[in-house]
């Protein structure tokens, strides 16, 4: 043990000790947490960021004369300059919402509503979460158009020439994908994507939940008209997600939600939107969270993204070398670290998945289990479910250690041998 | 020895009574786990208002393939008027093992799937 902690010391952060979550225990045991990829675990620095608005600069943002308040615009405002520069964006068209989901929602009403019809299409992958999928459902059943998927392949990856066939066609409105993969952790090559879709003349959108958070990410080099992610996996609060769009598509759109901050003016029967963000940010936003956020990025930003991916490859690269000892395991997705995210999905033969978390958690693992809001990509692979271990910069290879003696252990107990 | 994982539990799992096809069958219904996606079907075949006979058909967790098997020799001969009015405590004394509030619905899919093809009530038993 005392080997794998200097290797990975020397491979790679250690910063573990700036997570006061792993001071707990869990019946004696410390925390193993593989479960980054549902949520990451929080610096000091944010909670402390958080607290400390509470305690000292709360009120209600783009209202207030005193200073008080203008203490709180000047935090919230500042909190998106910060966010905006962590992905390359521009403040004015970075938009907060509730979450990626929250996110597509507003593309899929505020643009979709508008600009997708009868006769026309969404095209979308196998590989996408649920929150890139219903949505899309929604809105081409409510105005007569057909949903299309790009197909996985056995690698576990889409195929451009599947894409330039699909636009091909001339029907596709939007294209909507994911940039990493939350069950099979396949990076998909995006920027060749949106300059496809973008020359189809089609709108892109990209779910970047799984990539914002593990490496860097430039918006603007990416192209995208619209670019979703999360606070909370990000080391940053729940109750925080970003959409990035373009200006020009922005303006044009129609607000999502409506009511207060996000008019100009009201009269009894109409009203006029504001400008970019605010038009697009009804009510009082999640203020204390968006301070938590920037504080989020800001320590992303000084461990350095290139880092962090690095960091987190190499221990994806561990993990899947490991995994691949363990007999009856098997991984969906890349078989290459440098093709994947920091995150495994796999099964054993003759245990279920859930049967598989349970027997993890007993040696202190947290690992998910289940369909990771992906059940039309379950349905490709041919399993009802998978366990999926994630990675974050808190992670050492004895993280991994600990999950291989577990997944051993467990196989003990169902009498599968060693 | 494993408090979940008894030697009763992984032997129902491994080797699950009463599962495959029923035909013909009177009564038959097919529920999901929301939380894993497991499905779970049952087809029953009826005599003097009894289960005569039942099939689970589908793949699981332990908790949830031991489950079923353990309720499978219960159900058979059981009054259809009965089997509407089990509820969640008689299937998780049945399998006797202490289970955590999220592996709950794991236990409880084969009540709620012989249920529905019975009564036609899709609620999880409370």
């Amino acid at each position: 043990m005392a080997m794998t902690q200097a290797a990975a010391v020397a491979g790679g952060l250690d910063v573990k000790a700036d997570f006061p979550i792993f001071e707990r225990r869990f019946d004696g045991r410390e925390l193993v947490y593989l479960d980054s990829a549902a949520s990451a675990q929080k610096p000091d620095a944010v909670i402390e960021a958080v607290a400390e608005h509470l305690r000292r600069h709360n009120a209600n943002v783009h209202r207030g004369v005193y200073a008080l308040a203008q203490e709180a615009d000047a935090a919230y405002d500042g909190a998106r300059r910060r966010v905006a520069a962590f992905t390359g964006a521009e403040p004015d068209t970075t938009i907060f919402t509730k979450n990626v989901t929250e996110a597509i929602n507003l593309v899929a009403y505020a643009w979709g509503r508008a600009n997708v019809g009868s006769g026309d299409a969404v095209l979308i992958t196998q590989m996408e979460h649920h929150a890139n999928i219903v949505p899309w459902q929604v809105l081409c059943r409510e105005r007569g158009a057909s949903l299309r998927y790009l197909e996985v392949d056995d690698r576990g990856e889409i195929s451009l020439q599947a894409l330039d066939r699909e636009l091909a066609r001339g029907d596709v409105r939007l294209v909507a994908f994911t940039h990493v993969s939350n069950v099979l952790g396949t990076i998909n090559p995006v920027a060749e994507m949106t300059a496809r879709v973008r020359a189809a003349g089609a709108v892109s959108l990209i779910d970047g939940a799984q990539a914002v958070p593990h490496m860097a990410v430039d918006v603007a080099a990416i192209g995208a008209d619209f670019y979703a992610w999360t606070g909370h996996k990000a080391l940053g609060p729940t109750g925080i997600g970003v959409l990035h769009g373009g200006r020009e598509i922005l303006e044009r759109m129609e607000p999502f939600l409506t009511g207060g901050d996000m008019i100009a003016s009201v009269d009894f029967q109409s009203a006029t939107w504001n400008e970019l963000p605010a038009k697009f940010e009804a009510g009082t936003p999640m203020v204390a969270e968006a301070v938590g956020l920037g504080v989020a990025v800001g320590y992303l930003s000084d461990l350095g993204m290139e880092r962090v991916r690095t960091h987190e490859r190499e221990l994806t690269a561990y993990m899947l070398e490991r995994l691949s000892r363990v007999p009856g395991l098997r991984v969906v997705g890349p078989p290459e670290a440098d093709r994947r995210g920091g995150l495994a999905s796999f099964t054993i033969e003759g245990m279920h998945p859930h049967d598989i978390a349970e027997l993890a958690d007993r040696g202190g693992v947290c690992i998910r289990a289940g369909h990771h809001c992906a059940q039309p990509l379950m349905r490709c692979l041919g399993v009802g479910a998978t366990a999926r271990a994630s990675v974050g910069v808190y992670n050492s290879r004895a993280d991994i250690d600990a999950l291989v003696g577990a997944l051993m252990a467990g196989r003990e107990i169902f009498e599968l041998g060693r | 020895m494993d408090d979940l994982y008894r030697d009763y539990i992984l032997d129902h799992y491994k080797r699950p009574r009463n599962f495959g096809e029923l035909d013909p069958h009177d009564l038959e219904a097919h529920e999901y786990n929301p939380l894993c996606g497991d499905e779970l079907g049952v087809h029953i075949r009826v005599k003097d208002d009894r289960i005569e006979d039942l099939r689970f058909q589908g793949h699981g967790c332990a908790i949830s393939q031991a489950s079923a098997s353990i309720a499978s020799d219960e159900l058979k001969g059981m009054e259809l008027e009965r089997v509407g009015k089990l509820d969640a405590d008689w299937m998780l004394e049945l399998l006797g093992i202490p289970v955590s509030a999220t592996r709950r619905k794991c236990a409880l899919l084969n009540l709620k799937v012989v249920r529905s093809a019975v009564t036609g009530d899709h609620a999880w038993p409370a």
